[in-house]
């Protein structure tokens, strides 16, 4: 017998607009009574659309929704015992903060003595004493906030929801909200449902963190679990900061990555696909001859407690935190603990790798100048007349600085005899025969694994091209 | 000594001699032959005959009367209107709000000349319904004064409103009274005003649906017609007053909303 129910459960809820654009797909997920869980997730993930469908606000294309055991998946937002924290407040522009907190209760025909206990309890609640008569459009960003919060639980609602709830407000008064609203949690005992983009806000306040991607749940699980085992690369590269590399299982508890072999604890099969998983505190660095691999010191930026070291080595770039700083240039070692990497079977696979930007403003990799236009790449960028490239702001982007993440899927990949077509060269260390394609692992030179889908047959060890078209390729900036 | 600059403010020359010119001048001319009698000599006998004068009184309250039906007509079509056009997610939203728009482009006389006709036709003679008439013809003329800033003032009302108000337990007949409709007063308020004051005045209409009765602004004209200067600007000015109370009363109108009038 499990000690606390499920309050809200969602079933294989699917949301399609009429355009065919699914925004969740098969979402299922069951949150129990009093949990403080959160939606996490980069913009268009689906984490705003399905707070929405739990609100009411819309309806699932499929799917059911159970609340309490009982179906409310077609039930209006009015009929739902669950309030919303708007992104942007939604405060009733016309009404004094009284009015607007004593909204829901007047729907619900409370005698005016008792509204009048309430709303005086919950503007003590959110620290805004002697605050109702005055008008919306006198209170700060932050006032507004807390405005907002306590029209929703005011009415003692079963489940909380909130929609990005502190969007808005500057750093330092997030901060404070965040640990306001996680009292405000544990004193009214209700359930939260928080939707954020922001990663850190997640693993500060959560019980329990959903994270999103392309409209489907990629993990969920405690804040700890989330940053110490994610599931996957997306995870991985969304939750704090990691070190994502491709590589391959080459034995028992042995995987290869960054041309390096490492002890791991991880028992996957020889030979198989993976995704490694360092975080840069996890990243010890040692003189040359003790570390598994080697490489160049290319920044060191100081970050107030610890150092944040990159190393170069070959084409993979890995960061590290230390205590203890670098000069750039020093030759080092790196070295990672057995169970500090954290291995994937990279079932669905996607090559990362960098490219430079180079004084022309274009896209640079292993020397080559990719088609692609950076305007299009970098969001809102535009080209100045002198030649420089603004970003969204009209700031001039320094080329250094930024750098382009680009995925590409191992299908997308095509290989070459002639070698200089390709992209980038490399050798073929792996291959397994998948049914109807070979999947390869090729070693570039520039130290690098990609994963190449192909139903040609060739040869360990053989010298290939990899071609990658430029309209297959993902971009992202990484700055 | 300094060079002359171009300053902003010089743009603002033609329309202060504009306005001193046809606005600030024909008004002191109003208020000085309201207040002299034909001699030139001082009198407040225009205002007290106006008063005292039970058939000028009755056009008063007449033009009142006309006025409240009109605006009243012309709000009951204009709301739902408004409130479904800015509702709707019909993509070619404003071609049908330029359909509204447009009769406001052909020439206005035609318009009511038009009407006229059909009107014969359904009712034979028009001199039997003055009053129906007349509302019929200043409701046809101003209804696009009354849609256009109501169909704004909800067009402007943010969703996530409405959302908060359902999400509060509030149905949807509630959260239309309760948000909706407060919010969009202030664009009521203009299309109001916007309607009220011409239907007040505007005797075009009535002459042209070949009109026996009086509103005031053909009470003016018809003392101007009979050279009685003085009692004419007496009665204008008096109405001006009460134009003026009027809109105080609705507490003047939102700027904002006066750019769906613009449009006009």
């Amino acid at each position: 017998m499990e000690q606390t129910k499920n309050i809200i459960e969602l079933k294989h809820i699917t949301k399609t607009y009429e355009d065919g654009y699914s925004a969740v797909s098969d979402f299922n997920l069951e949150v129990k009574q009093g949990e403080f869980i959160t939606f996490l997730g980069p913009s268009g993930c689906g984490k705003t659309t399905t707070l929405r469908m739990i609100a009411g606000f819309d309806i699932p294309t499929e799917g059911e929704i159970l609340l309490n055991g009982k179906p409310i998946t077609s039930l209006p937002p009015n009929k739902r015992p669950i309030n919303t924290v708007f992104q942007r407040y939604a405060l009733f522009p016309h009404m004094n903060i009284y009015e607007n907190i004593a909204f829901g209760l007047r729907q619900k025909k409370t005698p005016e003595k008792v509204i009048a206990k309430k709303v005086k309890k919950v503007l003590e609640l959110v620290d805004l004493e002697g605050f109702e008569n005055r008008k919306i459009d006198t209170l700060s960003g932050g006032q507004q906030q807390r405005v907002a919060i306590a029209r929703a639980v005011v009415n003692e609602p079963q489940i909380l929801l909130l929609d990005e709830p502190l969007g808005a407000l500057d750093l330092k008064m997030r901060k404070e909200m965040q640990l306001e609203l996680k009292e405000m949690h544990r004193e009214l005992g209700i359930t939260f449902i928080y939707v954020t983009h922001d990663q850190e806000e997640a693993l500060t306040m959560s019980d329990k963190i959903v994270v999103m991607s392309e409209g489907k749940m990629q993990q969920i699980g405690t804040p700890e679990d989330i940053y110490n085992e994610p599931i996957n690369a997306f995870v991985a590269d969304f939750i704090g900061d990691s070190n994502i590399f491709n590589g391959i299982m080459t034995g028992k508890l042995k995987v290869r990555f960054c041309g390096g072999e490492f002890a791991c604890v991880d028992d996957i099969e020889e030979g198989t696909h993976i995704t490694a998983v360092v975080r840069p505190e996890d990243v010890t660095l040692t003189r040359p001859e003790e570390g598994r691999i080697r490489g160049t010191v290319t920044s060191v930026i100081f970050k107030g407690i610890h150092y944040e070291i990159t190393v170069e080595s070959g084409k993979n770039e890995i960061v590290a935190q230390s205590v203890h700083s670098a000069r750039v240039g020093d030759r080092v070692g790196v070295q990672v603990e057995p169970d500090n990497i954290h291995v994937m079977i990279a079932e669905d696979h996607t090559n990362i790798f960098a490219a430079e930007i180079n004084k022309n403003y274009e896209l640079e990799y292993n020397g080559t100048v990719l088609p692609v236009d950076l305007t299009n790449v970098i969001k809102g960028s535009v080209m100045s007349e002198d030649g420089t490239l603004l970003d969204a702001k009209g700031l001039e982007i320094d080329p250094k600085k930024v750098r382009i993440k680009i995925s590409i899927k191992p299908q997308d990949i095509e290989l070459t005899d002639d070698q200089e077509e390709g992209l980038v060269q490399g050798c073929i260390s792996n291959l397994i025969y998948k049914g109807d394609h070979y999947s390869y692992v090729i070693h570039t030179d520039l130290e690098q694994d990609f994963v190449v889908n192909d139903e040609y047959l060739w040869n360990m060890e053989d010298q290939v091209g990899l071609i990658m078209p430029v309209e297959k390729m993902i971009f992202t900036v990484k700055k | 000594m300094h060079r002359r600059t171009f300053s902003r403010k010089y743009l603002g020359i033609p329309y202060a001699a504009f306005l001193l010119l046809f606005v600030a001048a024909p008004l002191i001319v109003l208020i000085y032959y309201a207040f002299t009698n034909g001699q030139g000599e001082f009198t407040v006998q225009n205002m007290t005959g106006f008063f005292s004068d039970p058939n000028t009184l009755g056009t008063l309250c007449y033009s009142f009367g006309v006025a409240l039906v009109t605006t009243a007509v012309c709000l009951l079509l204009a709301y739902p209107l408004a409130y479904i056009l800015a509702t709707s997610r019909l993509k070619g939203k404003s071609v049908i709000v330029l359909i509204f728009i447009m009769p406001m482009w052909i020439n206005f006389s035609l318009r009511i000349t038009a009407l006229k006709e059909i009107l014969t036709w359904i009712e034979g003679n028009l001199a039997y319904h003055p009053f129906l008439n007349t509302v019929l013809g200043m409701s046809y003329d101003f209804l696009p004064f009354m849609i256009l800033p109501i169909y704004t003032a909800i067009s402007k009302l943010d969703g996530a409103l409405l959302e908060a108000a359902r999400d509060l337990g509030a149905g949807e007949a509630q959260a239309f009274l309760r948000v909706t409709l407060p919010l969009s007063l202030p664009g009521i308020m203009s299309g109001v005003s916007m309607v009220f004051l011409p239907a007040m005045t505007n005797y075009v209409v009535l002459d042209m649906l070949y009109n026996s009765t009086y509103i005031m602004g053909s009470l003016i004209g018809s003392y101007f017609a009979a050279y009685n200067w003085n009692g004419g600007s007496m009665i204008a000015l008096i109405l001006l007053g009460i134009i003026c109370l009027f809109t105080l009363l609705t507490g003047g109108t939102d700027d904002e909303n006066r750019r769906g009038g613009a449009l006009l």
